[in-house]
C-alpha cells in the first residue's frame, strides 16, 4: 500500500429506503475520500442524506428495507463487502463514532466506566480487569473528566452535556481508531461549551493521527477545524473543495446562498437578513434534474440543462461543483458577491 | 410612555427532588432568580443565554402559562399576575407565544386551518361564517398559501409549520409574542425566512417581541434591545447595538466570541474566549457571582459579594465587578 | 437505596390502612341491612332488632371499624350467646355460611393463587416471547403471526376461549378430563391435569396484549441512539438485543405485569366460574348473589391489599433496575 492510497474512499454510493410512499433516495450517488490524519468536513442541511450516509458507512442500520450500493473502501478493502462478524471488527477499532446528542447515546443503565470499558473489550477480550480499569482511567482523564476514578462509578445521566460527550469521545478513541466520525457532536451542546469539544477533537486527531469525518449544518464548525469540506444537498454532492477555496470563491449557487445567509448573520447591521427561499425538496422520486433548481436564483430556465439533466460534478474555478453554469458565469457571481 | 409588557423581580422557583408522596423536596432550582424587563409597543427584546439560564422559564411565566413564585407582571401598566378566570382569557388575546420546535408543537391530528382558528374559537373573536375567512388571510400574511388550510402538518417542512405556529399566534392581533427559539430546530437557510418574516410582521402589524434564543447571532438582527441571561439572572441588558458593540460582562463577551464564525481567516481562534466547564446546575448555583467559577477575571470579592446591575452610563446594566468598561 | 424502600413501604402502609377503611365504609352505607340478612326469609323484626345488636350494627360506623380491625389483629367473637370465635386475623363472620371469612379466604386463594401463578408464568412466556419474536422479525411472517395472534387473542372475550377449549379438549377429543379442582398438596398430579386449561385460557386472552406491548417497546428501543453506539463500538447484535434492547424495553413491562398478577389474586372472576374452581372469584360472585357481606368486605380488601404490596414492590424493584429512578 502506498502512501497516496486514501484512508476511507467512498465511491459512488447510493442509499435509498423503502417506505408506503415511494422509494427514498437519501443519498444518491456520492464519491469522496478522506487521507490518513485528515479532517474532512460534510456540510448539509437536515434531508440532505449526511447521517444516512454515516450509518452506512458503518452499516448500522438494523432494518432489512435500506439499499446500500457502490463502494465503501478502507485502506482499499470494500466494507459493503465484509461478512458481518469481519465488519463488527471494524467498528469501534478501526472506524468509532461520536453522536450528535451524548445524553441519548449513552446507556441509562450501566455506569460510564461500564460502557467505557465495554468499548475496549470488545475488541481485546482477553484482557485483565486490572489493565481495563487503568486504560479506562487514562482514556477518560485524557478527555478531561476531572475525578475520573471516582466518576467511572456514576451514571451518564449524573453528568452535563459537554461532559457526557467527554465521555463519548474517550470510548471512541479508547481503540485507538484510525477514523473519527463525528456527526454533529456540538449541535446538541451549549455554544460556550462547543469550543471546547471541537479543540478536544482536534487535539486527539492530533494526537492520535488518526483521520476525523466531521458531519455538521453549521459552516462555522467546518471553517474552525476542516482541510476539505464536501457540501450535500438532497442527497447528492453539490460542492466538494478545501474550505480556503469554499469560504473565499464558493462555486455551486447552493453554497453561496448558505455561505451568503450565515455571513447575513455574522454581521452587525440590523436589517434584513439573506435566505435561500423555497424548501428543500422531497426525497421520494427526485427528478433527474438538478435537485436545487426549484430554489437556485441563477436557474437558466424550464428548457435548460438545469430542468433536464442531472448536474454532474466537474471542476469549476478551485472547486468541484455539480453544477450547468458555466465557469465564467459562477466567477462573476463569485467577483460581485465574494470579492473582499 | 408605559411600556406595552414589564415583568419587576420575577422569580420562579421549582421543588427539585422527588415530587412523591411522604418525600419532602430536597432544594429549589431558581430558575428565574429575580428578573426586571421592559418592552415597548412595537420593539423587540431579546433574551438570550445557554441551557439552565431560566429563558424558557421566563417565557412561560410572561405568557402566564406557569405562575412566577413572587414578582409582578404589568400589561399595559395592568398587574396581570394574579389574574384569572375571564380576566386572564381576555390577557391571552394580547399575549401570545410561539413554540421552539413545529414538529411537536402542531397536532398531528387537525388540519392546519383548525390550528389557525383554534384560539378564534375559543375566544370567539370571530363569527363562524368569517372563520375561514380569517385563517386565509391570516395563512396569506405569514407567506403560506391560503387554499392549503386543509392540509395537516405533517404535509408541511419545518420552516413552513413554524409559519403555521406564527399564523396561530396572530389570530388574535395580541399586542405581544413571545417566541420561544422560534428558529433554532430550523436549518440555516430557512431560520433567516422565519426571521425576516417576523421583522415585516412587526412593521405591519405594530406587534412587539420577546425573542428568546440561545445564539447572539439570531438575536442580534431582530432585538432592539437584548438582556443575557446566566443560571436565572441577567447579567447584562442594553440597547442592541451598544451591547453587542461593546460587551461588558464577561460572560456576554465570552458567548459572542464562542459563536464559530464561516470564514477560515478571521474565525479560526483569534481572539477567541474558551470558558472552561460546563454550566453549573442551577439546584445550587455558586455564591456570589454565578458565573465566576467560569471567569478569567474573578477575584475572592466575586465569591463573597454578589454584583447588582448597574447602570454603565450608555443605557446599559451589567452585573460584574470587574466590567470591561471601554478605556 | 434503603431509605427509598423504607420509605415505599410506610406508604405501603399507609394507604392500606386507607383503603380498609374506605372499603368498609362503602359497605356499610349500601341500602342493604346486614343483620336482615343473618337469619331467613320469614324473619321476624325483634329478632333482626336483636341480631343487630349482637352483631354491633346499631353502633356508629367508626366503631364497627374498630371492632372489625381489632377483629384482624385479636381474632373476635361473633354473637353473643352461643358464639362463635374466629381467631386472628378475623375478617369477619358469615352467617349465611356460618364460617369465619378468615377460614373461607383462606381455602379460596391457594386455588385462585395456583391458576393465577401458572397462567401468569405462562403469559409472560407466551406474551414477551412472540412479541420480541415479531420484534426481531418485524415486517416477516413470524411478527404477522404473532401480531395475528395477539389481535384475536384481545378480541376474544376470556369465557368464549374457556368454553371453546373444554368443548375442543375435553367434549370433542377426550384429551382432558373435565377439569375438577384437587389441592396441590392432596394430588399433585390432577392439581395440574386441573388446571391446564385455565392457565391456558387465561394465557391466551392475556399475553396478547404482552405480545404488543413487548413488541413496540423492543421497536422502539432498537431506534435509540445508545443502541446505534453499541453497535458502532462492536457489540454483537445478541449481546446488543440482551443487554441493550431486552433490559430497556423489559422495564415498563415489568410495572404492568406486576399489577396485573396482583389484580389476577383477587379472583379470576370468569375463568373460575367457566371452569367451576372454588377460588377469589367464584366467593365473591357468590358473596354477590347472597348479598353476603362480611364475605364481600374481606375479598375487596385482600384484593386491594395485593394491588397495593404489587404496587410497592414494583416500585422498589424499579429502583433496583433503573439507575435514573434510584438516585432521585
Amino acid at each position: 500500500m502506498t502512501n497516496t492510497t486514501p484512508l476511507l474512499s467512498v465511491r459512488d454510493l447510493h442509499v435509498s429506503f423503502k417506505t408506503n410512499d415511494g422509494i427514498v433516495k437519501a443519498v444518491d450517488g456520492v464519491s469522496f475520500d478522506v487521507a490518513n490524519g485528515q479532517t474532512m468536513g460534510i456540510v448539509g442541511e437536515s434531508g440532505s442524506g449526511k447521517s444516512v450516509m454515516v450509518s452506512a458507512i458503518m452499516r448500522l442500520n438494523f432494518g432489512t428495507d435500506v439499499i446500500v450500493s457502490g463502494q465503501i473502501l478502507l485502506n482499499g478493502i470494500d466494507l459493503l463487502a465484509l461478512p458481518e462478524s469481519e465488519m463488527r471488527q471494524v467498528r469501534g477499532r478501526d472506524i468509532a463514532m461520536i453522536f450528535q446528542d451524548p445524553l441519548s447515546a449513552l446507556n441509562p443503565f450501566y455506569t460510564v466506566g461500564y460502557q467505557v470499558a465495554e468499548a475496549y473489550l470488545v475488541h481485546h477480550p482477553k484482557t485483565s480487569k486490572a489493565q481495563v480499569e487503568a486504560i479506562v482511567l487514562n482514556a477518560l482523564d485524557k478527555v478531561g473528566i476531572p475525578d475520573a476514578r471516582k466518576r467511572m462509578k456514576s451514571y451518564p445521566h449524573e453528568f452535563s452535556g459537554g461532559m457526557r460527550q467527554r465521555i463519548v469521545i474517550a470510548m471512541a478513541l479508547i481503540n485507538q481508531p484510525k477514523l473519527l466520525i463525528a456527526d454533529e457532536p456540538t449541535t446538541a451542546l451549549d455554544v460556550t461549551v462547543q469550543a471546547q469539544i471541537l479543540e478536544l477533537i482536534d487535539s486527539l486527531r492530533e494526537e492520535n493521527n488518526s483521520a476525523v469525518m466531521l458531519i455538521t449544518h453549521d459552516l462555522g464548525v467546518v471553517a474552525e477545524t476542516i482541510q476539505q469540506v464536501m457540501v450535500m444537498y438532497a442527497g447528492r454532492t453539490a460542492e466538494y473543495a478545501t474550505v480556503q477555496d469554499l469560504f473565499d470563491t464558493p462555486s455551486h449557487p447552493y453554497t453561496q446562498g448558505l455561505l451568503r445567509a450565515v455571513r447575513s448573520f455574522d454581521q452587525s447591521t440590523r436589517g434584513s437578513l439573506v435566505s435561500i427561499s423555497g424548501t428543500p425538496p422531497s426525497l421520494i422520486n427526485l427528478p433527474e434534474a438538478c435537485a436545487f433548481r426549484p430554489r437556485c436564483s441563477q436557474e437558466m430556465g424550464p428548457q435548460s440543462a438545469c430542468a433536464t439533466q442531472r448536474p454532474e460534478l466537474r471542476t469549476i474555478g478551485a472547486s468541484q461543483s455539480a453544477c450547468h453554469l458555466s465557469a465564467d458565469e459562477v466567477s462573476r457571481v463569485q467577483r460581485e458577491a465574494f470579492s473582499k | 410612555m408605559t411600556p406595552i409588557l414589564e415583568v419587576r423581580d420575577v422569580k420562579k422557583y421549582f421543588p427539585s427532588g422527588s415530587s412523591r408522596v411522604l418525600q419532602r423536596p430536597t432544594g429549589q432550582v431558581k430558575a428565574v432568580d429575580g428578573v426586571s424587563l421592559s418592552l415597548q409597543k412595537g420593539k423587540t427584546l431579546g433574551v438570550v443565554g445557554e441551557s439552565g439560564c431560566g429563558k424558557s422559564t421566563l417565557a412561560r411565566v410572561l405568557t402566564r402559562l406557569i405562575e412566577p413564585s413572587s414578582g409582578s407582571i404589568f400589561l399595559e401598566g395592568e398587574d396581570v399576575t394574579r389574574i384569572s378566570g375571564s380576566e386572564l382569557r381576555r390577557m391571552r388575546r394580547d399575549i401570545q407565544i410561539i413554540f421552539q420546535d413545529p414538529y411537536s408543537s402542531l397536532n398531528p391530528r387537525h388540519s392546519v386551518g383548525e390550528i389557525i382558528a383554534t384560539p378564534l374559537r375559543i375566544q370567539k373573536t370571530v363569527a363562524k361564517s368569517e372563520e375561514v375567512g380569517r385563517v386565509k388571510e391570516l395563512m396569506h400574511l405569514v407567506g403560506l398559501n391560503p387554499e392549503h388550510f386543509n392540509r395537516y402538518p405533517h404535509e408541511f417542512s419545518g420552516g413552513q409549520r413554524q409559519r403555521v405556529g406564527i399564523a396561530r399566534s396572530l389570530a388574535l392581533n395580541p399586542k405581544v409574542i413571545v417566541a420561544d427559539e422560534p428558529v433554532s430546530a430550523l436549518d440555516v437557510s430557512i431560520q433567516s425566512q422565519i426571521l425576516n418574516l417576523m421583522q415585516d410582521l412587526q412593521t405591519k402589524l405594530q406587534v412587539a417581541f420577546v425573542f428568546i434564543a440561545h445564539d447572539l447571532s439570531v438575536v442580534r438582527h431582530i432585538a432592539d434591545d437584548v438582556a443575557v441571561m446566566y443560571l436565572g439572572k441577567i447579567v447584562e441588558l442594553g440597547p442592541a447595538n451598544i451591547v453587542y458593540g461593546h460587551p461588558t460582562h464577561p460572560y456576554t463577551k465570552a458567548l459572542m466570541s464562542a459563536v464559530p464564525v464561516a470564514n477560515p481567516v478571521s474565525g479560526r481562534k483569534i481572539g477567541r474566549i474558551v470558558l472552561t466547564g460546563d454550566v453549573p446546575s442551577p439546584i445550587d448555583p455558586p455564591s456570589g457571582c454565578r458565573f465566576r467559577t467560569r471567569c478569567w477575571k474573578a477575584q475572592d470579592i466575586c465569591a463573597s459579594n454578589e454584583p447588582e446591575l448597574l447602570d454603565r452610563g450608555d443605557g446599559r446594566v451589567s452585573a460584574c465587578h470587574f466590567p470591561e468598561l471601554e478605556a | 437505596m434503603l431509605i427509598f424502600i423504607a420509605r415505599r413501604l410506610l406508604f405501603a402502609l399507609a394507604l392500606l390502612f386507607a383503603v380498609s377503611a374506605f372499603t368498609y365504609v362503602i359497605f356499610a352505607a349500601l341500602p342493604s341491612d346486614p343483620a336482615a340478612l343473618t337469619c331467613g326469609k320469614n324473619c321476624r323484626p325483634e329478632v333482626i332488632a336483636t341480631n343487630r345488636v349482637r352483631l354491633g350494627y346499631d353502633k356508629p360506623i367508626v366503631v364497627q371499624y374498630g371492632q372489625f380491625l381489632n377483629g384482624i389483629f385479636k381474632g373476635r367473637s361473633y354473637g353473643v350467646s352461643e358464639g362463635v370465635h374466629c381467631p386472628a386475623p378475623s375478617l369477619g363472620y358469615s352467617f349465611r355460611k356460618h364460617q369465619c371469612v378468615t377460614d373461607l379466604i383462606t381455602r379460596s386463594l391457594p386455588v385462585t393463587a395456583s391458576v393465577a401463578l401458572g397462567a401468569f408464568v405462562l403469559w409472560m412466556l407466551i406474551g414477551v416471547g412472540l412479541g420480541t419474536m415479531a420484534a426481531l422479525k418485524r415486517g416477516r411472517w413470524p411478527d404477522r403471526l404473532a401480531t395475528g395472534f395477539s389481535v384475536v387473542g384481545i378480541s376474544l372475550p376470556t369465557f368464549f376461549v374457556g368454553l371453546l377449549a373444554i368443548m375442543v379438549f375435553v367434549i370433542w377429543t377426550g384429551l382432558l378430563p373435565f377439569p375438577r379442582y384437587e389441592g396441590i398438596t392432596s394430588n399433585p398430579a390432577k392439581w395440574f391435569m386441573s388446571l391446564i386449561l385455565p392457565w391456558f385460557t387465561l394465557a391466551i386472552v392475556s399475553a396478547s396484549s404482552y405480545v404488543r406491548l413487548t413488541r413496540n417497546g423492543i421497536l422502539e428501543v432498537m431506534n435509540e441512539e445508545f443502541v446505534r453506539l453499541g453497535l458502532a463500538k462492536g457489540l454483537r447484535r445478541r449481546t446488543l438485543i440482551i443487554k441493550y434492547v431486552m433490559r430497556a424495553a423489559l422495564l415498563p413491562i415489568v410495572t404492568i405485569a406486576g399489577l396485573d398478577f396482583a389484580a389476577l389474586l383477587g379472583g379470576a372472576v370468569i375463568t373460575e366460574s367457566v371452569f367451576n374452581l372454588p377460588g377469589m372469584g367464584k366467593l365473591s360472585i357468590m358473596a354477590v348473589n347472597d348479598s353476603d357481606l362480611p364475605i364481600l368486605v374481606a375479598t375487596t380488601l385482600v384484593a386491594a391489599v395485593f394491588i397495593v404490596i404489587a404496587n410497592a414492590f414494583v416500585d422498589i424493584l424499579y429502583g433496583f433496575l433503573d439507575p435514573r429512578v434510584r438516585l432521585n
